[in-house]
């Protein structure tokens, strides 16, 4: 990538807000008009997400395609480089972005659905796009905090206009939630601008400069509890449930597939890149809380009846892979985590879909209540399985090649806590193969006779998100050829 | 010219012409009222429009000049910086608070002849360099909105916010100026400037008084500026005052106290910092903390916004805590920020009241279908306060705390962001009001007159513009900080300031 590439990542930022602002102008009456738009601009952004993806050149530079504007400079508290508009991804960087864009289309396919004020809704949905994007691309603390805070913004009215189930409740606890863990990450980005004293807030910058250990073991901790709320980290995770479950479709797609990864990433990112003796010493607690997470949402899960809590609780066990793959402090530990991230994405962005195509019909999610829908809604049926499968890990989709880096990352360094996650994958094909038995097996329920196969927009969006799993699964060379050169460049990563 | 001690005085007058055309334009609005009833109601607003522009025109003069009147004014880029806020304050009142003051307040003349001449006395705290001229600049602001508060009409709660501000803003008053007198006493004189030297030189002796004097001073201001636990006045006041003169509260009458904070502790008392500087910091966590909630609990839309200005008045505290020009750039910033931000959201609640006549938090449910115009522009206005990104508020927020977090208080923005979040909360009750419920009753849309939407779309464009573009801002504060602290006292505070946290540098580097 070459730093004109630059310029791919700022449309990537800018197009989502861009879409956001001019569909205020457009009439709220004339839906074609928006679904021109958002389903353009979807796709462009989906086109570009590859585009990021491929042009990183895994053989050269760690931040590729920068790109810097002066934002502010030599005022106040500002020296020199002050505050840049400066973009710029790394192989971590760029495996995001795809995962973004990828579920960037089937959560717009979704949203069409919706009759009641959908413009206002895609408005707010493209700045949580936007922020994401922005998140992953931005190299400058002060507009990282900025689109990290965009992400989570509209959310509150996302689900709390458009949502089910308790969806006030689910809604202020999200945002409640995840507000304060950013109240940590505001420390840090503080703490640390303070304590370079380089007057600037130019992430590379603020990764190469030294930083006492004694200052990174006091803050690591903190910016993990504040990306790891975000990221649904045990036991930061309990917003996570409830507001999955009272969240509308395409927001529990995005939000479960995308935004969570940011969380993760700003460890990654704010945690180990910058601050890689802390990240050295807190490790092991990573391992706890991860395997911990694993366990715990796994279990869980297993006593859920609703489809949605369910996810959200197999969200927090699934995340709790990536912070056990980041607590390795391996490299191949690392690549899993980091591939993880994109697996689980898309799997569970698929997992929201199909849920909240048969919720649109049905306006009950309770597992009991569902058999043979394998009878009724058959491409739902397939579609539903096809996830299951890579959630459990198997071979050939996206899950498996992920976790098995994982588990062999953990056998290296803590092989007891490798066994715990090994355990936490079986009981993770326990709790998919019930609701597999339960809902869409055996004797069909009458009382579901009227329920309709799913869109075609449905059907085309699971595709495009199945598609990739299975790319993921079984060509993952792509990937790890582009995470491996960031992950190595850690400081004192064991390899 | 030269005084008696034969100290040079500079007698141009044209330095204060601002002021003066303030002050004649509001006797101007009286007599107007009194002598000419033809002049019909648009008179009184109109004038007081011309006035204040006339002001901004004359102000822009003094751009960058270092000047002084008969030592008893400052005219630099720090009395220019106010001197625009304040008028524009009042410009924004009379464009989006006419109608209001037309249907609602007894005595309309009266009230835009209290808002020229409270200006005239809140510019004066921002420009003084003399005791007694900031106490006179005090009194003429305080004394003006004892006034102001009680013109509603027909409202009981008026008179009551009126006797209360005027009873408390009396001791007050009171506290500050005996504070002042034992300042004397230790300086041996009102001058800012010989003040810093007394206090640099020998004080064996003095202590004690000092102490005194500086404890009943940080109480007197921090009356004026609502601060915990001097804040008991202001929810009453803001309550039952008229709509555009808790608009001015909150604004001018906060906006004139923080400068009077930055002139005093940056200037004559910096070297006494040792002293004040932990009963800031103690009254700075009790505003936030407090202030934030007790918000939690109200139901009434001018209380709300009484107890969240108070906990940013907390927040703006903290940079007077750690006074340097660094800390001093950001607290203009982020008071900007915060006066562009609650201006905007004071002017769409008068315009709410103008339709409806309701302010409970309640009656706000379903605005998003009856008026969604004003719902962004009040939801836009909430979010700036609580520090959402693209909104004024993220920006100046940010400045704020990086700059006290760079005078070593890193413990003080822990309380600051958690407040913060706290306030979240309690602004989306609101938001959630007005997107979430359906409206009760009438449910047909309903627009605002077309002043209504000048005042709020330009405010509501200020508040995108500084979260987008925040560098005019901050570069015109940072000129005026340095207006303030021009000379040696900066080492000095950043010398003071620094040690309390390991995690801080003294100052930014890389200038």
């Amino acid at each position: 990538m070459t730093s004109a590439d630059g310029y791919v990542l700022i449309a990537l930022c800018l197009l989502p807000l861009g879409v956001a602002l001019s569909l205020f102008l457009v009439p709220t009456r004339v839906r074609s008009i928006t679904i021109f738009l958002t389903g353009t601009s979807s796709l462009v952004m989906m086109a570009l997400s590859f585009y990021v993806f491929f042009k990183y050149a895994f053989h050269g530079e760690q931040f590729q395609g920068v790109l810097a504007w002066t934002w502010m400079q030599n005022v106040g508290l500002l020296g020199e480089k002050g505050i840049q508009f400066k973009v710029g991804v790394d192989g971590i960087g760029a495996s995001l972005v795809l995962l973004t864009g990828v579920v960037v289309v089937p959560a717009t396919w979704v949203t069409w659905k919706i009759q009641d004020r959908m413009k206002d809704y895609f408005i707010l949905l493209y700045l949580v796009t936007a922020g994401v994007y922005g998140a992953f691309v931005i190299l400058d603390l002060f507009f990282w905090f900025l689109f990290y805070e965009m992400a989570l913004m509209p959310m509150y009215l996302l689900i709390g206009v458009w949502g089910s189930t308790r969806k006030e409740y689910g809604a202020m606890k999200l945002m409640m939630m995840l507000l304060a863990g950013s109240i940590f990450i505001f420390t840090v980005i503080f703490a640390v601008f303070s304590h370079v004293g380089a007057g600037t807030f130019d992430m590379v910058v603020l990764l190469d400069a030294h930083k006492d250990p004694g200052f990174q073991k006091v803050f690591f901790p903190l910016l993990v509890i504040g990306c790891g709320t975000l990221g649904a980290m045990f036991p930061f995770h309990s917003w996570s449930p409830d507001g999955h479950a009272a969240a509308p479709t395409s927001v529990s797609m995005l939000h479960a597939g995308v935004l969570m990864k940011v969380g993760a990433f700003g460890v990654v990112r704010l945690g180990y890149q910058m601050m890689p003796e802390g990240g050295a010493y807190w490790s092991p607690a990573l391992i706890v809380l991860g395997a911990g997470a694993g366990l715990y949402g796994a279990i869980s899960a297993l006593r859920q009846t609703d489809m949605k809590l369910l996810m959200g609780f197999s969200s927090v066990s699934h995340m709790g892979y990536v912070f056990l793959g980041l607590g390795t402090f391996n490299a191949i530990g690392w690549s899993g985590a980091v591939l993880q991230m994109t697996a689980h994405g898309w799997m569970t962005a698929l997992f929201f879909l199909l849920i909240g195509g048969m919720y649109d019909q049905s306006h009950n999610r309770d597992i009991p209540n569902f058999s043979g829908m394998a009878k009724q809604m058959p491409i739902w049926s397939i579609f539903f399985i096809f996830a299951s499968m890579a959630s459990l890990g198997l071979p050939g989709l996206s899950g498996f090649i992920a976790e098995l880096h994982i588990f062999i990352g953990t056998f290296r360094s803590y092989p007891v806590v490798g066994g715990l996650a090994v355990l936490t994958a079986a009981i993770t094909t326990t709790y998919l193969i019930r609701v597999l038995a339960q809902a869409f097996f055996g004797e069909m329920n009458p009382r579901w006779s009227h329920l309709k196969e799913i869109t075609w927009m449905e059907r085309a969006g699971a595709v495009v998100l199945a598609l990739a799993m299975l790319t993921l699964g079984m060509w993952p060379s792509p990937w790890i050829e582009r995470i491996a050169p960031s992950i190595i460049n850690i400081p004192g990563i064991t390899l | 010219m030269t005084d008696f001690l034969g100290n040079h005085l500079n007698l141009n007058v044209g330095l204060l012409l601002p002021e003066i055309i303030l002050a004649v334009g509001s006797v101007l609005v009286v007599f107007l009222d009194m002598f000419w009833e033809k002049a019909g109601r648009g008179s009184a607003p109109l004038v007081t429009f011309l006035t204040l522009i006339a002001a901004g025109v004359a102000s822009a003069s003094d751009i960058d000049a270092v000047d002084d009147f008969a030592r008893m004014v400052s005219i630099d880029n720090f009395t220019t910086f106010f001197r625009f806020m304040f008028i524009g304050v009042g410009i924004m009142l009379v464009i989006g608070g006419w109608e209001y003051v037309d249907k609602h307040v007894n005595h309309p003349a009266e009230f835009y002849a209290l808002l020229l001449l409270s200006t005239v006395g809140a510019i004066f705290m921002a420009s003084a360099r003399d005791l007694l001229i900031a106490y006179l600049g005090i009194e003429v602001l305080s004394f003006s909105l004892y006034i102001a508060v009680s013109l509603g009409k027909n409202d009981n709660r008026a008179g009551e916010a009126g006797l209360k501000y005027v009873l408390l803003g009396g001791v007050a008053s009171a506290m500050l100026l005996y504070g002042l007198s034992l300042l004397y006493g230790v300086a041996g004189s009102t001058q800012y400037g010989d003040i810093a030297g007394a206090l640099q030189g020998d004080l064996t002796g003095l202590h004690m008084p000092l102490i005194l004097g500086l404890t009943l001073i940080v109480s007197g201001l921090g009356f004026k500026v609502s601060a915990v636990p001097f804040h008991m006045w202001a929810p009453d006041a803001y309550e039952g005052a008229p709509m555009p003169v808790t608009a001015y509260l909150s604004a001018t009458s906060k906006g004139a106290t923080l400068a009077l904070f930055l002139r005093w502790f940056g200037g004559p008392l910096l070297p006494a910092i040792g002293d004040w500087q932990w009963m800031m910091a103690v009254i700075a966590t009790l505003t936030m903390v407090f202030g934030n909630l007790i918000a939690l609990q109200q139901h009434n839309v001018k209380r709300l916004l009484a107890y969240s200005s108070i906990a940013q008045g907390g927040f703006m505290l903290m940079a007077v805590t750690t006074v340097s020009d660094i800390s001093a750039s950001a607290l203009l910033v982020h008071l900007g920020g915060y006066v562009i931000t609650n201006l905007a959201l004071f002017l769409a609640i008068i315009q709410f009241y103008n339709r409806t006549g309701k302010e409970e938090i309640t009656d706000f449910a379903g605005l998003s279908r009856t008026n969604p115009y004003l719902a962004v522009v009040i939801t836009a206005g909430l979010f700036s306060l609580a520090g959402m990104p693209l909104l004024a508020g993220f920006f100046t927020k940010f400045i704020l705390f990086q700059a006290v977090v760079q005078g070593g208080f890193l413990w003080l923005v822990v309380v600051a962001v958690v407040g913060s979040t706290v306030s979240l909360f309690y602004y989306l009750q609101v938001i959630r009001q007005m997107y979430i419920y359906e409206p009760v009753g009438d449910a047909s849309r309903w627009t605002i007159s077309g002043s209504g939407y000048i005042a709020t779309g330009v405010l509501l464009a200020a508040i995108v513009f500084v979260g987008i573009q925040g560098a005019p801002l901050y570069t015109v504060a940072d000129r005026a900080a340095f207006a303030l602290f021009d000379g040696a006292p900066v080492a000095a505070a950043a010398g003071h300031a620094a040690p309390a946290a390991p995690a801080a540098a003294p100052k930014a580097g890389g200038h």
